[in-house]
């Protein structure tokens, strides 16, 4: 069994289709039918139009994501300023530019990576390792938002995903299959996870809630590559979610599954307790009666 | 109630009754027909010990006609194709998936046929417990020496018996063509490719064409329910043959010889056990199948060869062959005269075959290097083998790291440990745990054939202190009664064998390598008590 030890850390990470830029033409002042400066203006004019249309159209479809960022609020962005400043500075600098060789920049990361980091518990760091380690979330959920909020204000990047994806009623088989494909490599084909290189891995999924595997499909956190809205469109990623979910709310067919861990857990089984309790039949039976 | 093998079969005369009429007028028809009394007689009086390890070979057995009955039952229901078909069953994250018919017919036995997956479940935890059983019940028979002579032929059979579970097992488990399986048998193809000159025909040979090809289902069903079965049941049928004809093997005690069997006979009392037993065994594979989950194969998908999960592993008797490819080194493979030599494959197999083959050929191996051309009847306790117990614990231990190696990647994200780090862990035990457990086993049996001389000679330490008239204190030991003393002093002494030239008066380089190998076996050894000491010891 291979396994992949695709890196790709989070300052990296960021959706290019996301960063738009937009350029300003200025006015041109016209006195006569021509100005020698009218050619200028138009192919001004043209790349704006041609530039400001590819803009819109490659971010409408990470336009999902965000929503929710735009209805930010000053207030909370300054919130989120100071709760950064006073959890999250120490590492990845005041202005959240990255500490070079401590924690990568912030530029462009968006809401949906603090959410996901924050939320989960991940972040603030406990401490170094081959990978941020989940722990009792440290922060409610408007300190949450507040910091997503500020972080999304520094820079565009990817926001808080639309609730309409997250409600786990949609295909089921195309989100397994999805699944199958693209996440049961590192993750487990039943998502419970598994072993990366030196030390990481890719945790198991069960209880994960629905906005969490939607945020850390558009960011990559840790090790996880980024799946952009072109690479998995953001309705089969409400697919996939429907499948996690489905695998949440509906137990095994079989009975008790072992940990979804498959053969190894089967076979311990049955040599622990399936001969175990064969042995125990033939000591009692062979047993001389008293 | 035990009896012994040589006492003659009594005649019990009773009043006979309406019903023992009938029965009596039945069995003589019958009889006369078919001469089975003859067999009845024979069969009935057939002495089975009553130590509970000897029970470990009925284990497999009834697992295996378990298997049977439940697997007949899959038959029916189960289409062994890979044609193309949409899934519209009960499971709804499989929908409208295209998948092959074996597929989607192992998904209608699990969801859609009352009883199928109980089944299901019950076929494949049977087939687990199957393998385990065998693979306990020989190392019963090889820790207490019970392969030896006239067992030898017996214990081939036997181990021919393991591979063809072993390769059961894994056709079964290839039939769903579910995406595990599926990924298992790319592993296989990836060995067999590995074969050098040879490999790429024998695999597009199996698969009919490039992996994964279109006919595989239907030929491992055939192997899998025709083939492998009627061998398994023709071997089975030898291997009891052999224990009927052999007669069994029993531990040393009062009144047990090498010239007979004290234990029970079959009819009536073991067959009852027997026959409750195989209902006991049904009883726990029933109920384990109808409480844990087993290959759930509707969470692993369709086979597509594009897809791979985490954490796939082969079912627990293939994992030693897994895990020897995990622990390979990286690099192993190189170009040689316009061929690609796939070492990281060919070691594997190598490894593989060498193990089994010495597993398989102990008995003849033990037997020419002890020289040792007597029956033996009694079996050993594996402490008074010291040597066969040593190489007997490296084995396990050599299979047993391999084993582990095929549940690294478990093992790292259970115990917060890297994967690298596992691997290279079991690198090293491969080589060294073996020889550690081959010197610490056979210091420790050799310990305990110490104290077992000590306590046969001198008795138990009672704890009782006792002050002698001139101040003197001692502790009071109990002696052992002359029953429990037989067990403790009963075993084989061996010494190395002498080098003797053959008949042209040279001594042959076969001969001192056996003779090495004699000496490596029984240099160090602690002689059974003799009767003079024991008279002597009887004054302390």
């Amino acid at each position: 069994m291979k396994l992949t030890n695709k890196e790709l850390p989070q300052h990296m990470a960021k959706n290019s289709s996301t960063a738009t830029r937009r350029t300003r033409s200025r006015l041109v002042k016209s006195k006569g039918r021509r100005s020698p400066l009218a050619t200028i203006a138009l192919i001004v004019i043209g790349l704006v139009t041609t530039g400001g249309a590819y803009a819109l159209f490659s971010s409408t479809a990470s336009a999902e994501t965000q929503s929710s960022s735009a209805a930010a609020n000053q207030s909370s962005v300054d919130a989120g300023k100071k709760l950064f400043a006073a959890n999250c500075a120490t590492c990845h600098g005041l202005s959240a530019e990255g500490v070079n060789g401590v924690a990568p920049s912030l530029y462009g990361v968006g809401a949906a990576a603090v959410s996901f980091q924050v939320g989960t518990g991940r972040m603030p760091l406990a401490n170094q390792g081959p990978q941020a380690e989940q722990k009792p979330v440290q922060f409610t959920d408007a300190q949450v938002t507040a910091m997503a909020d500020y972080i999304a204000s520094l820079s565009p990047g990817p926001g808080i995903p639309a609730k309409k994806y997250l409600g786990g009623n949609d295909d089921a088989a195309e989100g397994a299959e999805l699944f199958r494909v693209n996440c049961a490599m590192c993750h487990n084909v039943a998502g419970a996870g598994g072993a990366l290189t030196e030390g990481k891995f890719a945790p198991a999924l069960s209880g994960v809630s629905a906005e969490h595997i939607y945020e850390a499909m558009v960011t990559g956190p840790q090790n996880m590559p980024v799946f952009n809205d072109k690479n998995i469109t953001p309705a089969q990623k409400a697919d996939i979610i429907t499948y996690l979910k489905y695998l949440d709310k509906n137990p095994s067919p079989g009975g008790i599954d072992l940990g979804n861990l498959g053969p190894v857990a089967e076979g311990l089984f049955i040599w622990i307790f399936g001969l175990g309790a064969v042995v125990g039949v033939t000591i009692w039976i062979a047993a001389k009666a008293n | 109630m035990t009896v012994t093998a040589s006492r003659p079969v009594e005649a019990e005369v009773e009043p006979i009754s309406s019903g023992g009429k009938f029965t009596t007028a039945a069995a003589n028809y019958i009889d006369e027909r078919t001469s089975i009394s003859g067999l009845v007689k024979e069969l009935g009086r057939k002495i089975f010990p009553d130590h509970w390890s000897f029970m470990l070979g009925e284990v497999a057995l009834y697992s295996f006609i378990v298997i049977l009955l439940s697997g007949t039952f899959l038959t029916f229901f189960f289409q062994p194709s890979m044609a193309e078909v949409v899934y519209h069953g009960s499971y709804v994250p499989l929908k409208g998936i295209t998948m092959s018919a074996a597929y989607s017919s192992t998904l209608n036995i699990s969801f859609d046929i009352r009883g199928g997956l109980l089944f299901r479940q019950v076929h494949h935890w049977a087939a687990l417990l199957f393998i385990a059983a065998i693979g306990l019940h020989m190392l019963r028979v090889f820790f207490t020496g019970a392969f030896r002579k006239p067992r030898e032929i017996n214990w081939f059979i036997g181990f021919v018996l393991f591979v063809l579970a072993m390769a059961e097992g894994f056709t079964g488990y290839s039939l769903p063509d579910d995406l595990l399986s599926g990924n298992g048998l790319r592993i296989i193809d990836g060995l067999i490719k590995g074969i050098p000159v040879v490999g790429t025909w024998i695999s597009y040979l199996l698969f009919g064409g490039e992996f994964p090809g279109n006919k595989l289902v239907a030929e491992f069903y055939s192997i899998h329910i025709l083939l492998l079965p009627a061998i398994l049941v023709a071997a089975l049928g030898v291997h009891l043959l052999l224990m009927v004809v052999n007669k069994h093997t029993q531990f040393a005690g009062p009144g047990r010889t090498n010239d007979n069997v004290v234990g029970v006979p079959i009819l009536p009392v073991f067959a009852a056990k027997a026959g409750g037993f195989f209902f006991v065994i049904f009883g726990v594979i029933v109920l384990i199948a109808s409480l844990f989950t087993i290959n759930p194969i509707w969470t692993y998908g369709p086979y597509d060869p594009s897809p791979i999960s985490a954490g796939t592993q082969p079912d627990w008797y293939i994992g030693f062959a897994d895990g020897a490819l995990r622990l390979v080194p990286p690099g192993w493979e190189f170009v040689l005269w316009g061929h690609t030599w796939s070492f990281n494959m060919i070691s594997v197999i190598i490894v593989l075959v060498v193990f089994l083959g010495l597993v398989a050929f102990y008995p003849f191996i033990e037997g020419w290097v002890t020289g040792d051309k007597r029956e033996h009847h009694i079996t050993d306790r594996p402490r008074n083998a010291p040597t066969r117990t040593a190489i007997g614990a490296a084995g396990v231990t050599f299979y047993a790291v391999l084993w582990a190696a095929a549940s690294s990647d478990l093992m790292a994200t259970h115990f917060k440990i890297t994967l690298e780090g596992v691997i290279h862990t079991l690198q090293a035990l491969l080589i060294l745990g073996p020889i550690i457990a081959y010197h610490v086993t056979k210091r420790v049996c050799l310990a305990l054939m110490k104290k077992d001389r000590e306590i046969a000679l001198h008795g138990y330490e009672s704890g009782r202190i006792v002050r002698l008239p001139g101040g003197e204190y001692i502790e009071v030991h109990e002696q052992l009664s002359d029953y429990e003393r037989w067990r403790l002093v009963s075993y084989e002494d061996y010494t190395p064998l002498m080098i003797r030239p053959n008949r042209q008066g040279k001594i042959t380089g076969a001969e001192r390598f056996r003779s090495s190998l004699s000496r490596w076996f029984f240099e160090d050894r602690i002689s059974p008590i003799t009767k003079g000491e024991i008279e002597q010891g009887g004054h302390h």
